[in-house]
């Protein structure tokens, strides 16, 4: 399939915004769903729609192939070397989360250091430092760079011996930067400590194989690669994953159940108490079928040449600032940016009212907007639907929102 | 859709030229309040003395509909008694859900009226308000909304 296609696969395209059609930036928050994937989720609850692992009945062993089916698609995707390390979540969140109780709470202890950059998401953050609380262990952080980038002699100086876990994004959702993975694992391993990484930026737009990084642990985000919202990935390596403790309990996730004991199912069920996420993973499944269609080779020269693209022509704008790495090829696809004068609230309105959907606001990443000194920003994100003519949109849109201020202000 | 509509001339002026803003030497009520979702922040400080806002100042940043909001708040209120002041408060919410107010009692304020046609910027233009709330809530038995 050419990627001039690809639009085509996707209804919500074919409505117009305020009077413009629609120009969606915003696939780092979500992505838009193609038809396929619709279709998949439709086609369960009419036809399939059942519980998973209990039923003796018909439709029961139904869901339970579908959704097991999806698990086997998804641990291709990223190259698991085998289905049962993938644990379907609710999300990148969910997922790390889970880490840090069922791992992070019963393997670290006091003296012991976590290591981060300031550049991680909320999400990749703030169970950190709770993990932290619970168990005396101290947070470490890699400096960045001014252009966000890190450096390996940086990675080397803050892993030491007392680093038990080392939590990264693959991609920064913020300033695009892509973290040379394989080398800090390799750091990290070194001394002995887990890598947990935050896929939810790199998963949906190149490849990403799991064994190539050697990472331990890998979460990421359906909703954000074209699947729908509600359901999630955590990845493990055998050995850390049968070390891992459940965090929720209940139905699904048991083997005995006793008065006053239990036990649990084995790896991937243990960690999916109550009804799984049936719907959601069938969808990501089918998103997942999407993608390796096109090709996430093609998927990442895609977003790379639009945003080199994006970078050329924001960069040429007067009064338009542009932070994170200088080359395409060393971030993911996105752009974040500041208009002079303008609060990035203010751009957003403008460029929706041309049918510009873009990101305002602080990313979920307070520590790097401090970082930045700034206390917002505005982000473009691309993916495999955006085309040349939507950033030739977004320059338009900055256009006249400088016109537009210059003229109200005066 | 307009941006006319929500960018009045008025707004752009209080941006740019924000009416009262910095801090108070007096005895005051000082409250700090952000907008978690996009990172919005105001310090809003109140002098209150025989139930009368004596005073007012406040510090912030934030788009220009919120600083605007702010701007105008704190003329609005300056020398009104505290029940005055959120009673103001109450018609300037109702205005921005898009519901019918007496916008006599506005003044200036009125021209965030728009803003109830841009759901994405009410909150921006309530943040000083309920900060206001706030602020005010221990000199009153009101409970902010």
């Amino acid at each position: 399939m050419s990627m001039d296609d690809v639009r085509k696969d996707f209804p919500i395209f074919k409505q117009v915004i305020n009077g413009h059609p629609l120009v969606y930036l915003d696939s780092a928050a979500t992505s838009q769903k193609p038809r396929p994937v619709i279709e998949a989720i439709d086609r369960y609850y009419r036809e399939s729609n059942s519980n998973v692992h209990r039923g003796v009945h018909t439709l029961g062993s139904r869901a339970t192939e579908a959704y097991e089916l999806a698990r086997e698609k998804v641990a291709r995707f990223i190259n698991a070397p085998s289905s049962d390390l993938v644990v379907f979540t609710r999300g990148t969140t969910e997922s790390l989360n889970m880490i840090g109780y069922g791992y992070a709470r019963t393997k670290l202890g006091e003296g012991d250091e976590i290591v981060l950059t300031p550049a991680e998401h909320h999400s990749n953050l703030i169970p950190w430092q709770q993990a932290a609380r619970a168990t005396g262990a101290r947070l470490k952080y890699i400096p960045l760079q001014a252009d966000g980038t890190i450096t390996l002699e940086d990675v080397r100086r803050t892993i030491t011996d007392k680093t038990r876990l080392v939590a990264i994004a693959q991609v920064s959702n913020v300033l695009g930067t892509i973290y040379p993975i394989r080398e800090i694992v390799d750091l990290a391993h070194a001394v002995g400590a887990v890598v947990v990484v935050d896929g939810a930026q790199s998963v949906p737009h190149m490849p990403v194989d799991v064994q190539a990084l050697d990472c331990d642990f890998l979460a990421f985000s359906g909703h954000k690669m074209c699947g729908p919202t509600g359901v999630g990935v955590l990845y493990g390596k055998r050995e850390r994953l049968e070390e891992m403790e459940p965090t929720y309990f209940g139905g699904e996730m048991i083997d005995v159940v006793e008065l006053y004991e239990a036990s649990w199912k084995e790896i991937p069920w243990k960690f999916e108490g109550g009804t799984p996420i049936i719907a959601g993973a069938i969808g990501l499944g089918a998103a997942v079928d999407y993608l390796t269609g096109i090709g996430m080779e093609e998927i990442r020269r895609h977003d790379r040449e639009l945003t080199e693209y994006a970078l050329e022509r924001l960069r040429s704008l007067p009064g338009v600032t542009v932070y994170g790495p200088e080359a395409a090829g060393e971030r993911g696809g996105l752009v974040t940016f500041n208009v002079d004068g303008v609060h990035p609230h203010d751009v957003s309105t403008v460029l929706d009212s041309e049918g510009i959907a873009i990101r305002a606001g602080h990313h979920c990443a307070q520590p790097l907007m401090r970082w930045l000194h700034v206390s917002a920003t505005a982000r473009a994100s691309f993916y495999l639907y955006n085309t040349r003519a939507d950033v030739d949109a977004l320059v338009h849109g900055l256009n006249t929102v400088k016109e537009f201020f210059q003229h109200a202000i005066g | 859709m307009q941006l006319d509509e929500l960018y009045r001339q008025v707004i752009m002026d209080h941006y740019q030229h924000p009416r009262n803003q910095g801090e108070l030497t007096a005895k005051t009520v000082s409250v700090d309040l952000r907008n978690p979702s996009c990172g919005d922040e105001i310090t809003l400080q109140l002098e209150v003395a025989d139930g009368r806002v004596q005073d007012v100042r406040f510090r912030g940043s934030g788009c220009s509909i919120s600083m605007a909001s702010a701007s105008m708040m704190t003329e609005a209120i300056k020398g009104q008694d505290v029940p005055e002041a959120l009673s103001l408060a109450k018609v300037f919410r109702s205005m921005i859900r898009g519901e019918a107010v007496d916008t006599e009692v506005l003044g200036d304020l009125e021209s965030l009226q728009g803003v109830s046609r841009f759901p994405a910027r009410v909150k921006c233009a309530l943040l000083a308000w309920q900060a206001l709330e706030k602020a005010v809530s221990g000199h009153t038995d009101h409970q902010p909304e």
